[in-house]
């Protein structure tokens, strides 16, 4: 277990030296951060001396070195434009972001595994045709239209006319369709609760929680369908194995052949491929929070591509591929916790 | 028709037509209908200079008065507009056509360029094998970790520094075909290295090889033929991704510039103005993607069935 | 009145090219601790038959027709719940793969004292006790530590041991065992069926035993039924039919089995192969594969291809065969010109 988790951390370090090599390859091409920083208006020579001064003008190497130097004693170099250590921006923006995915996750789980369960034991059902007719459209809308057409309905409101405003059945069937929309769409909102260091919580105060709905929900919504179709494919793959038969030849009730004998060998798969897909989830906060504002990292980056921040990027790069090698290690540790078969050498018993 | 006595092969329309594709598509309402929407956008968008009603582009035509008209089925709409206008006064129907040809452009290239990468890769790595394989496997790896969208966003900010903004904006449509490409190859390479592994232990190969044929030649004329089966399948679904795709780095601003949109840009546009209540500049160009889309990922997944072996799914 | 009484039994597969018939006139008792035997080819309709019993058939397949008779109790109308407390109860089943039957990720512990509570209400404690005390009885070593332990941890042997205790838990009346050896080593085929035979002597309970093995059922069981293509065509005391088989088909089967061959020639074979169920000939579905479709002038008896033939019933056995209809038929009007 030990040799595993050691195994892991190896593994982080190779990702962390491997995209900052990368990354500091592509940095003379990602923009003039002295330009960024002091402006058009300051003459040439100035901007040479500030570039001499930080030591961009020295050969890659040099410059490399000094920052893996810095950086394994935990100085991962000055935001150019927050003008304050990389690390520090990216540990005040980590937090909303975290929330954001925590939020997102729990609703994914809570919502696929019945669903999915669902349309695997019946699968003709109407219930079961819409959801899957769902799933299919969802994957179609990308993560920003979900976002904005959400906003649209719970937070602008839409008003709908279709039916006859003068009878009293159409005025009921368009007040139903209606909405208000009150729910807040930009940022994180004013009832943050601290809880220690940076992370500030949406997710005690009502208020928060009111911000916290939409971007959550659209976030949800990219690996939502993705889960219930895996969740359904391979409950009936189970569904079809000779256990589940052999367990109704002893007599087992039909809810206990579902949610013990079958939905354990489901999850297996599911939490290996869903696992990976919660860790790519990072980059898609990215759009979610610039059409809401959420100040998270998603945003940040952005806004650190634009202003050229390369010790942001690379740092946040890093930070990501960390953050990958983090949720991947935590999965196989739960696969391993729940698969018998599997010890947690990642070998076969 | 004449009947001959010497037999001929069956022609290639001959053999799709009798094959079991074109039985299964002509039984399924659903891939009909896709196929006829896809074939219906993709005309109505090459044919944006004859179609379209304006020319969004010709700054002679916008009336900057007629700006944020509604949709023809709302009270204040210009007949002339029938899909309403943006802020700058363009016409929404002729802007959403030239957008949708752009993304089709965008979509179909960056596959085009992602399937030429990750097959020509996909069969070196899996013919290959040894460091040639490891070494692409782990770069595919660390690239579909990261996931295409954060590659996308990376290189193409490398490209714009590198080659700059104006340029950028320029030949944006090769510029975003490049970046997805460059994005999404691994999907490709992995699917052919999988299907080549289990190719080259077959015999054919080692009768190729006992005759002498260089491995590139057995590679391309023999063993690629039979891999292209589930090169098909995820075409489909890696053109609506190369659509989204593009979609999402116009939307950040790092994709198609307003001057010349995609369906992204104009979401993207629109959003600005969603709030006081002109929601069609940006809704309606995102009803005409998710459409696009839609019809695209259905037919995937109709093909993905029809080319799979059959499975009784009870 | 017998413990189990199958009549008329009519099983079939909805499928997508049209009806199916898996099971036709399948009829059947077993005594209580009797022992009774189904031999024939793959696909010939002996595990159908089995599974149909406790109506487990899956879908597309469904029972058309017959009566499953237990106790004097009508098991083809019963509900799903009424099944369900017969099931492992008192009709037991073994099925063919340990491996695959038992599920990967529960404990054996788990898996056997589910079956207990389902069907009576005792604790987890008194279940664990019952089911040590069957372990010991299928002679696995260390049952205590068996009981913690997960499939894949035990041997193919010992996994079917399980089974075999699983199937005795609840002192059923009946066991179910559909090819009980056919997945495992050679040289613990013999074992785990003496175990077994031993158990159900031991217990007096009732056995189905579903195999082509024909040196089984001749050691095992006291009668048998012949399946092909779906139907029944010989049945009867074990030990008669083995010695003295009168289907030209159980004919085949006994003598190409390698004792029968001559050392130095060709093993005896049934030329051809069983007919799929959507394609059955006509009259009688062994005809194309039969040496005795002629008559003893030489003529082609025309009832083998026309008419599905019925049972007769020849000493205590009966079988389905027109020729054998047409001995008996002459010898009984010899007997009676005599």
């Amino acid at each position: 277990m030990i040799a595993f988790l050691i195994k892991r951390l190896m593994h982080a370090i190779l990702v962390m030296f491997v995209i900052s090599v990368l990354a500091f390859a592509i940095q003379d091409n990602l923009g003039d951060p002295v330009q960024q920083m002091v402006g058009q208006s300051v003459p040439e020579s100035e901007r040479e001396a500030i570039r001499e001064r930080l030591g961009l003008n020295d050969p890659f190497l040099v410059q490399y070195v000094r920052f893996a130097k810095n950086a394994v004693q935990g100085d991962f170099g000055y935001s150019y434009f927050y003008r304050e250590p990389a690390l520090e921006v990216i540990a005040r923006h980590l937090p909303a972001t975290l929330e954001l995915v925590f939020a997102a996750t729990l609703i994914i789980v809570l919502l696929s595994v019945p669903i999915g369960v669902y349309s695997a034991i019946k699968p003709r059902s109407p219930i079961s045709r819409f959801f899957m007719g769902a799933s299919i459209i969802g994957i179609s809308i990308p993560v920003f239209l979900t976002a904005i057409v959400l906003i649209q309905i719970f937070s602008i409101g839409i008003t709908v006319s279709l039916f006859p405003e003068g009878t009293a059945w159409g005025a009921w069937l368009n007040g139903l369709l209606s909405t208000e929309g009150n729910m807040p769409s930009f940022g994180r909102g004013y009832d943050l609760v601290h809880v220690v260091g940076h992370w500030d919580t949406n997710l005690v105060t009502w208020n928060g929680l009111q911000h916290l709905v939409l971007p959550a929900v659209s976030l949800a919504s990219i690996m939502l369908p993705l889960f219930i179709r895996l969740i359904r494919a391979e409950m009936m793959e189970v569904l079809q194995s000779e256990y589940v038969k052999y367990a109704r030849a002893k007599g087992i009730s039909m809810r206990r052949v579902y949610f013990v004998h079958a939905l354990k060998n489901t999850m297996l798969p599911v939490i290996t491929v869903g696992g990976v897909q919660i860790g790519t989830m990072v980059a898609y906060t990215i759009l979610t929070e610039t059409v809401f504002q959420w100040p998270g990292m998603g945003l940040m980056f952005l806004d650190a591509i634009n202003h050229a921040d390369i010790p942001l990027i690379v740092t946040y790069l890093m930070i990501v591929g960390v953050i990958f090698v983090v949720t991947n290690t935590i999965v196989d540790l739960i696969y391993g916790f729940v698969n018998p078969t599997v010890k947690l050498t990642g070998k076969p018993a | 028709m004449t009947t001959s006595t010497t037999s001929t092969a069956p022609s290639r329309w001959e053999r799709l037509r009798d094959s079991f594709l074109w039985y299964s598509f002509k039984r399924d309402r659903t891939a009909q209908l896709c196929l006829a929407v896809f074939i219906c956008l993709v005309i109505a968008a090459f044919s944006a200079p004859l179609l379209a009603p304006t020319d969004p582009y010709d700054l002679a035509q916008i009336d900057i008065l007629a700006s944020e008209l509604p949709p023809f089925w709302i009270d204040g709409a210009d007949e002339m507009y029938t899909l309403g206008t943006d802020a700058q006064g363009r016409d929404l129907l002729s802007i959403i056509l030239y957008g949708t040809r752009v993304s089709l452009l965008i979509g179909f290239g960056a596959v085009a360029l992602q399937a030429l990468l990750g097959v020509t890769f996909g069969l070196m790595a899996g013919y290959l094998g040894g460091r040639v394989d490891a070494f692409l496997m782990r770069l595919a790896d660390i690239q579909l970790s990261f996931s295409t969208l954060m590659v996308a966003i990376v290189v193409g900010a490398v490209v714009k520094a590198t080659m700059g903004s104006a340029f950028y904006s320029q030949y944006a449509v090769l510029m975003l075909i490049l970046i997805i490409g460059l994005a999404e190859w691994p999907q490709y390479a992995r699917t052919v290295r999988a299907s080549v592994l289990a190719e080259k232990n077959k015999e054919y190969v080692d009768a190729a090889r006992v005759m002498g044929l260089r491995s590139r030649r057995i590679m391309f004329r023999h063993v690629l033929p039979n891999t292209l089966s589930p090169i098909f399948v995820i075409s489909t679904v890696q053109i609506a991704n190369a659509i989204i795709s593009e979609a999402a780095l116009s939307f950040l601003g790092l994709g198609m510039p307003e001057t010349h949109p995609s369906l992204g840009s104009l979401i993207k546009a629109g959003f600005d103005y969603i709030q006081s209540g002109s929601w069609w500049i940006t809704l309606i160009p995102g009803a005409v993607l998710v459409v696009l889309v839609l019809s695209i990922n259905l037919l995937g997944d109709w093909l993905r069935d029809v080319m799979n072996p059959r499975l009784y799914k009870g | 009145m017998a413990l189990l009484e199958v009549s008329h039994l009519d099983v079939r597969f909805a499928l997508r090219q049209g009806e199916v018939r898996a099971l036709r006139d399948v009829n059947f008792t077993l005594e209580r601790g009797e022992r009774l035997g189904i031999v024939g080819e793959s696909g010939a309709g002996k595990s159908v038959a089995a599974f149909s019993l406790l109506n487990l058939i899956a879908k597309p397949g469904f029972i058309a027709g017959g009566s499953i008779k237990f106790e004097g109790k009508e098991l083809n109308s019963m509900s799903e719940r009424g099944l369900r407390k017969v099931r492992g109860n008192r009709i037991s089943m073994i099925f063919q793969d340990p491996m695959m039957t038992l599920n990967p990720v529960l404990s054996i512990g788990e898996q056997m004292v589910e079956c207990l509570k389902a069907h009576r209400r005792i604790s987890t404690k008194e279940a664990r006790a019952i089911a040590l005390d069957k372990l010991r009885q299928v002679q696995i070593p260390s049952p205590e530590k068996r009981l913690d332990q997960y499939p894949h941890e035990l041997s193919g042997g010992m996994r079917q041991r399980i089974i075999i205790a699983i199937a005795l838990l609840l002192d059923p009346d009946i066991i179910i065992a559909d090819e009980p050896t056919t997945a495992l080593d050679v040289t613990i085929q013999a074992e785990i069926m003496a175990l077994l035979l031993e158990l159900c002597e031991q217990h007096n309970v009732g056995l189905i035993l579903i195999t082509h093995d024909l040196g089984v059922v001749s050691q095992v069981t006291q009668r048998m039924l012949v399946m092909y293509a779906g139907r029944v065509i010989e049945q009867g005391p074990s030990r008669e039919i083995i010695n003295d088989p009168q289907h030209p088909y159980t004919q085949g089967l006994i003598n190409a089995l390698p004792q029968m061959a001559t050392p130095g020639e060709k093993l005896n074979q049934i030329r051809g192969s069983m007919p799929s169920l959507s394609n059955l000939p006509s009259g009688c579905a062994f005809h194309p594969r039969c040496d005795f479709i002629n008559r003893a002038d030489g003529q082609p008896r025309p009832a083998c291809t026309q008419q599905v033939p019925d049972f007769v019933e020849s000493g205590n056995c009966r079988v389905a065969c027109h020729m054998v209809a047409e001995m008996l038929e002459d010898r009984r009007l010899k007997e009676e010109t005599l």
